[in-house]
Parts: C-alpha cells; sequence; structure tokens
C-alpha cells in the first residue's frame, strides 16, 4: 500500500462535509485501508467554518495534519478554499464547489466577502471547480451536492477502484441511493 | 471485523462489554456523545441526563455502592463542579466498579478554558487512564472496570476532542453480562465521619501502593524500542503525534496508566536512549515526575504548555523544522463566527438588553454566549456555568456599597438554571439584591446539540418527564418578581424589562420559546405553533435605516449598492422579530 495520503474537507455548517467524508473512510476501510479521521464539533454548529480531516494508508498515527501536509483540499465553499489554502502541500490539489455563503460580517456589511476567492487559489495550485449545487439540482436534490463532490474527491485521489456502489449504500437512505450513486457518477465524471 | 468508532462511540461500546448497568451524564463538548451512544445503541444500559455533573458523578456513585457497574461522562469543567463527592468517593473506594470520563479540550474548540484533569486524578488519589484513539478507548473502558474493582478505586478515563471526536478502526471484544453484587452494610467503608474516613485515608494509602506496584507491571505502560539516540516518553493522542514525527527513528514509552508512574521502567527507559523528550498536551504533568526521579529531559521548556498540540508542533520545537507552505494573502479572507441561528429566540431579547443604559450584562455559558459578539454587543461579563446570577448579585453589592447607579442584569439558560443557576438565584432571593434575572428558556440545551433538560419534559432516549415549572421553582425560592414572556414579541419584553428596572428587588423574567433548531415536540407544537411563511422586505418600502440588520440574524443581508435590505427566503426562520425594528413597516410576510 502507499504511503499515508491525507484530505481535507472544508465548508460551512449543514454543508455535508461530514456525511461526504463518512462515505470516503466506509470505501477505504472496506478496502482494507486504515483510516483515521478528525472533525471539530461544537461552536461550528451555529454557521462557522467546519474542516474534517482524513488520512488513510498501510498505517496511521496521527488523527490530524499540520499544515501543508493535505495532498487534496475538497472546499464546500470558495472562500473557505481560500481559508484553508495554506494546509494544502505545495503541489497539492484543490476541488472548489462553485458556490458562495456569505458570513455574518459579509451579510452585516462589516467587510467584504473576497469574490475573487477561486482565482486567487487557481493562482497558487491545481485547481478543479465543480458547480456541484447545480448538478445536483438537475439530479433533483440540491441537498447531493456533497455526494458530487466525493465523486470528483475520489478520482482525484485515484480510488476510482474501490466500492463505491457498496460505500454509499452502507450510507445513505436507501430511497435517496439511486440519485447519489448518479451524483457520484456525475462528480467522477466531471472535467 | 474492524467498525469505525469516535473515541466517544468506543467508550459507549467498551460500557456495554464491560456489563456497565448505569451510566449518567450532564452534555459537554467534546464529551456529549458518550450518553448519546450508549441510550441509542447499548438499551439495556439504564442511561440518564443529570442536572449536573455532581449529580451525575453521585448517581453514580450511588449505583456502584449497591453493587452494580457504574459511569459518569462530563467535560473537563464538569470534573471542577464533581470534585465534591469524587474525593471522598476516593476514600470510600467502590462496590461495583465505576469509571468516569474526562473530556479535556485543550484548544478550547468549545470551552472556557483549557485546564488540564490528569492532577485531578494524582490530587484525589484515584486511577487514571489515558487513551490515544479508539481502540484504546474501548479497550481502557473494559481494563478500567477491572481495575477499579481489583484495587477497589474510581478510575478516571482521560480524553482529549481529538481522542473524543476522531474516528479509528475498533475490534470489538467479548461482552460481558450485567452483575449486581450484594451490598453489605459496612460503615468503616461507607460512611466517612472523621472516625472512619481517618481509616479509610490509611486503606486508601494501601490500595495506591498497590496500585503503585501494578504500574509497572501493566501492559499499558509499554516501551517500543526502535532508535536509540532519541527516546520519547508520552501519552494520550500525543502519543499519535510523536509517532508521526520521528517514526522509527525514536523508541518510545507509551503510558497509558497514568495515575502512578512507572519509576522503574522510566530509569529503565531513560537509559536506553541518548536523549529523551517528554511529549504531552497542556500540562508538564508526566515531565514534573520525570525530574522528580532526577531524571534530566526535555518538554515544556520548547513545546508550548497552551493550546492543543499537533505534528507541526513538535516539529517545529524539537527539529527546527518548518513545513513548506503556499504563501498567499489571508488579509482578504471575511471572518466565518459562529452566529446565532435565523429565527433564535436568544436574538431579539438580547437586542432589547443590548440597548438599556447604566447596565451591565453577566451572561452565562450556552448559545448566548454569543451575544457578546456584534451587533448585539451586549453581554459584558462571563464565567462559569450557573455564575450568571451570583456574580451579578456580588457586583451589585460592591455598586450599591458605593453609591453607584450601575443596574446589573444576569442572564442564563434553561439547562444551566436547573444546573447550578438554581443555587446562584437562591443567594440572589436570600441575601437580596436588586439584580434583574433572566432566565431564557429554550425548551433544550442548545449549545451542545438539543439535549433533554429537566424543564424539557423528556428525558434521554425520548420517555416524558414530569413537567418542572421554572417559574414555579423562582417562586419556591423567595421571588416575588416574576414575569414570563414571549421573546419574539419585542413590546413585551421591553415592558417585563422596565417594569423590573423599577422594582427595587431581585426580579426575574423568564423567556419562553423554543431554540429554531429544535425538534419540536407535541406539547411544543400545541403551545407555540409553526409559521412556515418567510418573511420579506418591501423594497418600495425600505430606506436602508439597517435596523433590522441590528439583529444579526443570517438571513438578513445589506445590499450595500441598492441601499436595501433582503432576506432571504430559504434561510429565514419565519420568526417575525426583523419586522419589529422596521420604523416603514416594510417587512411583511412574503405573499403566497
Ligand atoms: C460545568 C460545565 N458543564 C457543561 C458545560 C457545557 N455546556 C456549555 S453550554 C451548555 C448548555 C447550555 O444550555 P442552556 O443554558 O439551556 O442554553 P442554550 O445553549 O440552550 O441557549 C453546556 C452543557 C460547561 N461549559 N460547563
Ligand atoms: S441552536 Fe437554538 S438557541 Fe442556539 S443559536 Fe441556534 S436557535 Fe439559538
Ligand atoms: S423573520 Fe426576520 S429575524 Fe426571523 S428568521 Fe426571518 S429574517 Fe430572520
Ligand atoms: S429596518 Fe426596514 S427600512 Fe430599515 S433597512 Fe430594514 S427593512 Fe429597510
Amino acid at each position: 500500500m502507499p504511503e499515508v495520503k491525507n484530505v481535507v474537507l472544508c465548508g460551512v455548517g449543514g454543508q455535508g462535509t461530514i456525511l461526504a467524508s463518512k462515505i470516503l473512510t466506509t470505501g477505504l476501510i472496506d478496502a482494507g485501508y486504515d483510516v483515521k479521521m478528525s472533525e471539530i464539533h461544537g461552536m461550528s454548529q451555529r454557521g462557522g467554518s467546519v474542516t474534517t480531516q482524513v488520512r488513510y494508508g498501510e498505517k496511521v498515527y496521527s488523527p490530524i495534519i499540520g499544515k501543508g501536509a493535505a495532498d487534496v483540499l475538497v472546499a464546500f465553499e470558495k472562500m473557505e478554499a481560500l481559508r484553508y489554502l495554506d494546509d494544502v502541500k505545495p503541489g497539492g490539489f484543490v476541488i472548489v464547489n462553485d458556490q458562495e455563503i456569505p458570513s455574518l460580517p459579509t451579510l452585516q456589511g462589516a467587510c467584504a466577502y473576497p469574490h475573487d476567492a477561486l482565482d486567487r487559489v487557481k493562482e497558487k495550485v491545481n485547481t478543479q471547480v465543480i458547480e456541484a449545487a447545480g448538478i445536483a439540482q438537475e439530479l433533483g436534490n440540491i441537498k447531493a451536492a456533497n455526494v458530487v463532490l466525493l465523486g470528483a474527491m475520489v478520482k482525484a485521489l485515484g480510488l476510482g477502484d474501490l466500492d463505491w456502489d457498496k460505500a454509499l449504500a452502507a450510507c445513505v437512505k436507501p430511497q435517496f441511493l439511486e440519485m447519489n450513486r448518479k451524483a457520484f457518477q456525475a462528480g467522477f465524471q466531471a472535467e | 471485523m474492524k467498525h469505525i468508532l469516535s473515541g466517544n462511540e468506543a467508550v459507549a461500546r467498551g460500557a456495554y462489554e464491560a456489563g456497565v448497568s448505569f451510566a449518567s451524564a450532564y452534555p459537554g463538548t467534546p464529551s456529549t456523545e458518550i450518553l448519546e451512544e450508549i441510550s441509542a445503541k447499548y438499551k439495556d444500559i439504564c442511561s440518564e441526563w443529570a442536572p449536573n455533573e455532581k449529580v451525575a458523578m453521585e448517581a453514580a456513585i450511588g449505583a456502584s455502592f449497591m453493587g452494580g457497574r457504574s459511569m459518569a461522562a462530563m467535560k473537563m469543567v464538569g470534573v471542577n463542579v464533581a470534585a465534591d463527592p469524587l474525593f471522598t468517593f476516593a476514600y470510600t473506594g467502590v462496590n461495583g466498579g465505576m469509571v468516569f470520563i474526562s473530556a479535556d479540550d485543550p484548544g478550547l474548540h468549545s470551552s472556557q478554558n483549557e485546564q488540564d484533569n490528569r492532577y485531578y486524578a494524582r490530587g484525589a488519589r484515584i486511577a487514571m487512564l489515558e487513551p490515544s484513539d479508539s481502540q484504546e478507548a474501548k479497550d481502557m473502558m473494559v481494563e478500567g472496570f477491572r481495575i477499579s474493582e481489583e484495587f477497589d478505586v474510581p478510575v478516571m478515563l482521560r480524553m482529549t476532542t481529538r481522542v473524543c471526536h476522531s474516528k479509528s478502526l475498533v475490534e470489538f471484544g467479548e461482552v460481558q453480562p450485567q452483575e449486581k453484587k450484594p451490598f453489605v452494610r459496612d460503615l468503616t467503608k461507607y460512611n466517612p465521619v472523621p472516625a472512619m474516613a481517618k481509616l479509610m485515608h490509611a486503606s486508601l494509602e494501601k490500595r495506591m501502593a498497590r496500585l503503585q506496584a501494578f504500574t509497572e507491571e501493566t501492559p499499558l505502560n509499554r516501551m517500543e524500542m526502535h532508535d536509540t539516540a532519541i527516546g520519547v516518553i508520552t501519552s494520550g493522542v500525543a502519543y499519535t503525534y510523536a509517532r508521526e514525527v520521528f517514526g522509527d527513528s525514536a523508541s518510545y514509552l507509551k503510558l497509558g496508566f497514568t495515575s502512578h508512574l512507572p519509576e522503574k521502567l522510566i530509569r529503565e527507559f531513560a537509559s536506553k536512549v541518548d536523549k529523551l523528550y517528554v511529549i504531552e498536551e497542556l500540562e508538564p504533568y508526566l515531565e514534573e515526575h520525570v525530574r522528580m526521579l532526577g531524571i534530566a529531559c526535555t518538554g515544556k521548556a520548547l513545546i508550548p504548555r497552551e493550546g492543543e498540540l499537533n505534528p507541526d508542533i513538535i516539529r517545529r520545537a524539537l527539529l527546527g523544522e518548518e513545513p513548506e507552505l503556499i504563501e498567499y494573502d489571508k488579509s482578504v479572507l471575511a471572518p466565518r463566527p459562529p452566529t446565532f441561528c435565523a429565527g433564535c429566540p436568544h436574538a431579539g431579547f438580547f437586542y432589547e438588553l443590548g440597548k438599556l443604559k447604566d447596565v451591565i450584562l453577566v451572561g452565562d455559558i450556552g448559545c448566548y454566549a454569543l451575544s457578546g459578539n456584534p451587533p448585539l454587543n451586549a453581554k459584558d461579563i462571563a464565567l462559569c456555568m450557573g455564575a450568571g446570577f451570583s456574580v451579578p448579585h456580588g457586583g451589585q453589592k460592591v455598586i450599591d456599597k458605593f453609591g453607584g447607579k450601575e443596574r446589573i442584569i444576569g442572564v442564563m439558560g434553561d439547562s444551566t438554571f436547573f444546573h447550578t443557576g438554581m443555587n446562584s438565584l437562591l443567594e440572589a432571593a436570600y441575601n437580596r439584591s436588586r439584580i434583574i434575572m433572566c432566565i431564557v428558556d429554550n425548551r433544550t440545551t442548545g449549545m451542545t446539540g438539543h439535549q433533554e433538560n429537566p424543564g424539557s419534559g423528556y428525558v434521554l432516549g425520548g420517555g416524558k418527564a414530569n413537567d418542572i415549572s421554572i417559574p414555579e421553582i423562582v417562586k419556591a425560592l423567595g421571588i416575588s418578581f416574576i414575569r414570563t414572556v414571549d421573546p419574539m414579541d419585542l413590546a413585551a419584553v421591553r415592558t417585563a424589562l422596565k417594569e423590573a428596572m423599577a422594582y427595587d428587588g431581585p426580579a426575574v423574567i423568564v423567556t419562553r420559546y423554543p431554540c429554531a433548531l429544535k425538534k419540536y415536540s407535541p406539547e411544543d407544537l400545541a403551545e407555540f405553533g409553526r409559521n412556515t411563511v418567510p418573511y420579506t422586505v418591501d423594497t418600495e418600502k425600505c430606506i436602508g435605516c439597517k435596523s433590522c440588520m441590528k439583529l444579526g440574524c443570517p438571513a438578513i443581508r445589506f445590499d450595500g449598492e441598492k441601499k436595501l435590505a433582503q432576506i432571504d427566503g430559504n434561510a429565514c426562520a419565519c420568526c417575525g422579530v426583523c419586522a419589529q425594528l422596521c420604523p416603514k413597516d416594510a417587512i411583511g410576510k412574503e405573499e403566497k
């Protein structure tokens, strides 16, 4: 098995980062990897930024990584992509959901939302932009945006051979399975 | 087959495997999910929310005395509340085994301090286990009960946020049946009056001596020998960070049983390595001990005492290595702080409080901790759970003594009131001060994820509970000025505050409206109903005065170009409070 790989998922409370990382870890464990996943609960529930770190390989010790250590960063929101950009290794890869969620200080007009966040990210690192919300909406449920991003993440990590159908079936309700499969495929095939 | 579990889920599984019969807790991040998991998955364990940690600890002690295996779980500051029974429980010892979890929060992810509870084990003279990951958390629960019964001691399982909330693989073990030992009356064991407690103390010393011998032999403390140029003594999650940084280029003394440190093992390990590091989070708990043995080591001289540890900090401190980072301009980022939810029943109430003049506002611990932030800027002071009335009381006495004109208002939530706020209210009622005490009852324990509490009408697991009325308790505690108001009706809030300000004595205002994220019970629906029509801004009427923005509702946005307020219909919780702030009547329900 290869050396330990590090993935960071970041976004805003309620975007479904936790479910995406759960499906990811389920697939990895099934394939025999040692896996550690770390998330922070607490104040993040109230609309703050959230991050989840997933590490996998033959043997993983630390549940967390430091700055500049992520092979792949999956940002569910554009400004959060920029916030956590320095989690990524120089030469790493970033997947960004093409969505802006204003924070309270920007809603209040106390400070500006950086609408050029995406350009700033692209300038520094290899970046794939996905309109996950739009894709999920077309498939019938905007909530599946997280699974679209999961598909893209799996591709970026070169994990396409694992049994993702099984992992999805283990983590989502049966009535949403078909739609989530499609969402996963759409993300996997997105350019 | 292995299962991926968080540390908290693993503790619950461990309790089940160990044949625990009774589990009690008061919620608190990062410990809350332990009892939630037990209640959801292991239904033959009697599991309960207690009003506070002292009560949880005492209930678990009672269960142990009667011969069942029992446990209590709490966040680290909860152990402060539970410390009184704990210190004497160390004297009596157990009947059925007893393990309690102290979940520490280095890095203050959601706490008011970052105390290191390992010192409690040494101070109270009990046994302590420190797991590094979920497998160890589960295994140490099971072993903890064995230790508790074999050595007649309470056992503390000391977790930290990263152990509680990280998921890793766990292999399950056998499930032991629940058993009850007989209770045999024995005043030398269960009755700590001075004459008896003296004997108990002597017995405690004997038990401690046995644990000192145990710590040298237990596989919970182990050497992992690789390259011997560097030796690392470590425990808890810090072990995983040390392994991450040094890999096989160092040897490790990994300590899992840490109330009593293995002196011989430490000496032996130190003699085998060239350079000795002690790597631990927060305080130099292990390091002090190693130094006491006269062994030279490096720890807190290089590794900070404050904050959460991580592999980067160790690399920087001990190897002088900085990670290579992508550099960019972070100044363009807007902050994303936690906020009140759209429709939060606290928002309007704190908006009104924030407008009062010559008032000092003391808050407490709960979602309303956010009330000091902009745009509300209401709260001035907070301390710890339950202090929201007692701190104002003492403060008001001093203000009055020196002829000051300020009035102090204290605010706490329903769960906090039941926790220790009732005592604080009693202080103000009994010693009569002119403070105004507000209980913001949102029908749940919001901050920690919506647990039931004695006022919510339900118990852990969803069973019905007795109706416990806050105003009736307040009355029984000796308060005659009591107003119950709907916090979504700002005019009513203003009237109540005005009357309370005019009253020369301890006054209480109780607000009652459910948290916007709460799953409504049938009783909530009957009492409060539910509006599902979002509000919207009439762009013709809006003059861009920004009054509605002062609520801090995250569903309202101010468009700086058009100079208009806008409401995001998907985010709006339909509470209607913003409409009451608009001077132009520009906010109304969306037309269908
Ligand atoms: C001694 C102690 N125990 C537990 C906690 C964790 N804690 C923080 S806020 C809170 C609940 C507050 O509930 P409530 O007072 O009802 O306010 P709400 O969050 O619902 O507004 C708890 C349990 C703590 N900070 N201190
Ligand atoms: S969880 Fe409930 S009490 Fe807490 S901020 Fe949100 S609405 Fe308010
Ligand atoms: S009605 Fe107004 S205050 Fe209430 S949630 Fe909607 S926008 Fe926010
Ligand atoms: S308070 Fe009324 S008039 Fe003022 S900005 Fe808000 S909606 Fe417009």
